[in-house]
């Protein structure tokens, strides 16, 4: 009884796991599909994307399909909903159609020298946007644009040391997901830029899983194990923010008893900003579109592009946060 | 006898202690509670107010599994409870109003008395195995919640819904104060109550309850809407405590979190018998694990194997107990009992007498002494 039931049951999830992958992959290429490329002068551009899921991704998204607009080139978006099969049978999906030049962000870092080397082979340049992969071989794609993460986190430590160096700072690392590559480098960069500045020092560093909930309550124990932390370092924007509610409810006030470094300049977060319970944002720029349109047209008029390019990256004060609030897309 | 009844909650209870006083150790102002702009402020607090969440699901899962079910989808539920209500709130006419909260709140608790309508309707009439009648709402419901935010986190301002995450009455966080108004009302309904009993007889089994006729069906569907209202209670509580929703992450695998905690509290995955008392505990020890870790500083690519190692040690320590409890139960019954749990006590009373409602089931002469612990108090 029991041994027929538990079959059923596997059966049930297997048939519903098939349904689930063939539903999708038939999305993503009815969604790349339409409107073949490559017969004229106008330059097609099939772009791979990881998927919706945060603010910063949907602006990244919005700045592609407007710059490619603008550039009139003939942009064919897939959606690969964070699942990297679905962004392996788009780019399949491209070379079947031939497009001019692929770009993808790679949904995780491994697993795409098959696909690539078909690409490679049917002559068709890749670019990666905003995320690498771990090849061994860099034959497979032409240039990677995106976010030096380790930059990001020097500009962070760069600042504390002009701005917390004078007297002691016991501060307190909100790290992104264990393992992450932002998380990794942001805490490097960071760590080597205040090595040498005896005041700062970094007392308690825990993950807050990149969410605001995990900023919180991370900071929360933090305040009640350091109660000398007097400055936080959060790894994105979101964590810095669920620090703020812990602040808060530790009574004291943010911005000022506590300061606090974010990175990532999303909306929410420059609000806080302009409001002053942020005290300084390390940009992560998502509007890379113009960058992507500008590389694209040279890698398919045959110029040499460098093998890595930087996203241009500024980052904000209260006061500059102040200004640029009402433009921002993001 | 006493003695016996007693220890399925002894070794849950021991490693609280010690995680607690490790804490202590390591950190000597842990215990400190202090008034902080007028309620109550420290570390203990926190645990408590943390542990809300979790508790609510683990309760909604307690009665679930104790009918000899699984409920998979709560993290979905969790997540759709906060994107509904914070959708509602930013598309209301004010959405800084405590009408406006209120609306919103209803709303997403409708919406969960729907989705556990849902699953209960599959279980109960469809009789789906709860695993995988649960898993769809488990696989779909995160995508639904990313429908209704557009995939985005949506931000809210409005001092009614945050209080529910961020507020105090009389100095006692609203979570604390919310979850425990739940937990003495499912105590009251299930354990002052015939209620509680009908459905350890229903997750001992169901067909044997429904001869002697308890309502199986309608207590099972029941179980499933409970779990789903628990669940989407929480949900605003995760939501309102950083006055967003996040439909990628809130509540994701808190389901399992919510199993560990009642199967740490000793209520068994089989169904039928269940303590909540154990699951508050439960829920206790898993979040103090985690405040432990944060207070104490433990490396966070460390962080899950420390946790893995406590819950282990937790187990293996309640192992051989167990063990020595079958061992016991075994000997005067020598063909196999088909489930654990109290049938002798449930038949009996079912019946009005020792008689039996399953004719796979053997009399166990003295095991009704063992094992008739007593529905009337809470376990």
């Amino acid at each position: 009884m029991f041994k027929k039931t538990a079959l059923t049951a596997l059966t049930a999830a297997l048939a519903l796991g098939l349904t689930a992958c063939g539903g999708s992959d038939e999305g993503s290429s009815a969604a790349s599909g339409g409107g073949g490329g490559g017969g004229d002068d106008t330059i097609t551009l099939g772009f791979a994307q990881v998927g919706a899921e945060s603010g910063w991704r949907t602006a990244n998204t919005a700045s592609i399909q407007e710059a490619a607009k603008t550039a009139g080139i003939d942009l064919q978006f897939s959606d690969a909903q964070q699942k990297q099969e679905n962004q392996i049978s788009a780019i399949r999906s491209f070379i079947q159609q031939r497009v001019d030049v692929i770009a993808f962000s790679p949904v995780v870092e491994t697993g795409w020298d098959a696909v690539l080397l078909e690409a490679k082979r049917a002559n068709i340049p890749v670019i990666l946007t905003d995320r690498s992969v771990d090849s061994e071989d860099d034959s497979l794609y032409v240039t990677f644009l995106g976010s030096d993460f380790v930059e990001e986190g020097k500009k962070a430590g760069e600042w504390a040391v002009e701005n917390w160096g004078s007297q002691p700072t016991f501060i307190a690392e909100l790290q992104g997901t264990t393992g992450a590559a932002p998380a990794i480098d942001r805490q490097e960069g960071f760590a080597d830029a205040i090595a040498g500045t005896p005041n700062l020092q970094v007392v308690a560093s825990q993950t807050g899983d990149f969410t605001r909930s995990g900023g919180r309550e991370v900071m929360e124990a933090m305040l009640n194990s350091h109660p000398e932390i007097n400055a936080v370092y959060a790894h994105n924007d979101d964590m810095g923010l669920g620090a703020i509610e812990a602040i808060e409810a530790a009574g004291k006030v943010p911005g000022k008893d506590i300061q606090i470094i974010t990175v990532d300049a999303v909306k929410d977060g420059m609000q806080a900003l302009a409001d002053g319970k942020i005290n300084f944002i390390v940009e992560c720029n998502p509007l890379l579109g113009d960058q992507l349109m500008d590389l694209a047209k040279k890698v398919v008029a045959g110029e040499e592009v460098p093998s890595r390019v930087v996203t241009e990256e500024t980052t904000f004060t209260q006061e500059q946060a102040v200004q640029v609030l009402p433009e921002r897309k993001y | 006898m006493n003695r016996l009844t007693r220890s399925p909650l002894l070794w849950p209870l021991l490693a609280l202690a010690a995680l607690l006083l490790f804490n202590l150790v390591v950190n000597p102002g842990f215990f400190a509670v202090r008034i902080q702009d007028g309620h109550l402020f420290g570390s203990l607090v926190d645990v408590l107010k943390n542990a809300a969440p979790t508790l609510l699901i683990a309760i909604g899962m307690t009665l679930v599994i104790a009918s000899r079910g699984i409920d998979l989808s709560v993290g979905a539920v969790v997540a759709i409870a906060g994107a509904i209500a914070c959708n509602s709130l930013v598309s209301a006419p004010d959405p800084t109003s405590a009408g406006a909260a209120v609306v919103a709140i209803s709303t997403a608790l409708g919406v969960a008395l729907l989705l556990g309508a849902w699953n209960g309707l599959l279980v109960s009439v469809l009789g789906i195995q709860p695993i995988i009648a649960t898993l769809v709402l488990m696989t779909a419901g995160r995508g639904i919640a990313m429908l209704i935010t557009d995939g985005q986190i949506i931000t809210v301002d409005n001092d009614t819904y945050g209080w529910l995450g961020g507020g105090y009455l009389f100095g006692i966080p609203a979570q604390v104060v919310v979850a425990g108004l739940i937990l003495l009302a499912v105590a009251l309904l299930t354990r002052r109550t015939a209620l509680g009993m009908l459905l350890e007889a229903v997750g001992i089994n169901p067909e044997a309850a429904r001869l002697a006729g308890v309502r199986s069906r309608s207590i099972v569907w029941t179980v499933y809407v409970f779990a789903a209202l628990a669940a989407a209670v929480a949900g605003l509580m995760i939501s309102a405590q950083v006055t967003a929703a996040d439909a990628n992450r809130a509540g994701l695998f808190i389901e399992l979190d919510a199993i560990l905690a009642v199967v740490i509290g000793g209520t068994s995955l089989a169904g039928g018998r269940y303590s909540l008392t154990g699951t508050v505990v439960g829920a206790l020890i898993l979040q103090t694990l985690t405040t432990t870790v944060y207070t104490v500083g433990i490396p966070p690519d460390m962080t899950t194997l420390f946790k893995a190692l406590v819950v282990i040690v937790v187990f293996l320590l309640q192992a051989p107990r167990l063990r020595a409890v079958l061992a016991r139960r075994r000997r005067p019954a020598p063909p196999p009992l088909p489930s654990g749990g109290l049938p002798e006590e449930a038949a009996a009373v079912l019946t009005g007498g020792p008689v039996l409602a399953d004719d796979e089931h053997t009399p166990a002469p003295t095991a009704g002494g063992t094992t008739g612990s007593g529905r009337g108090a809470l376990r």
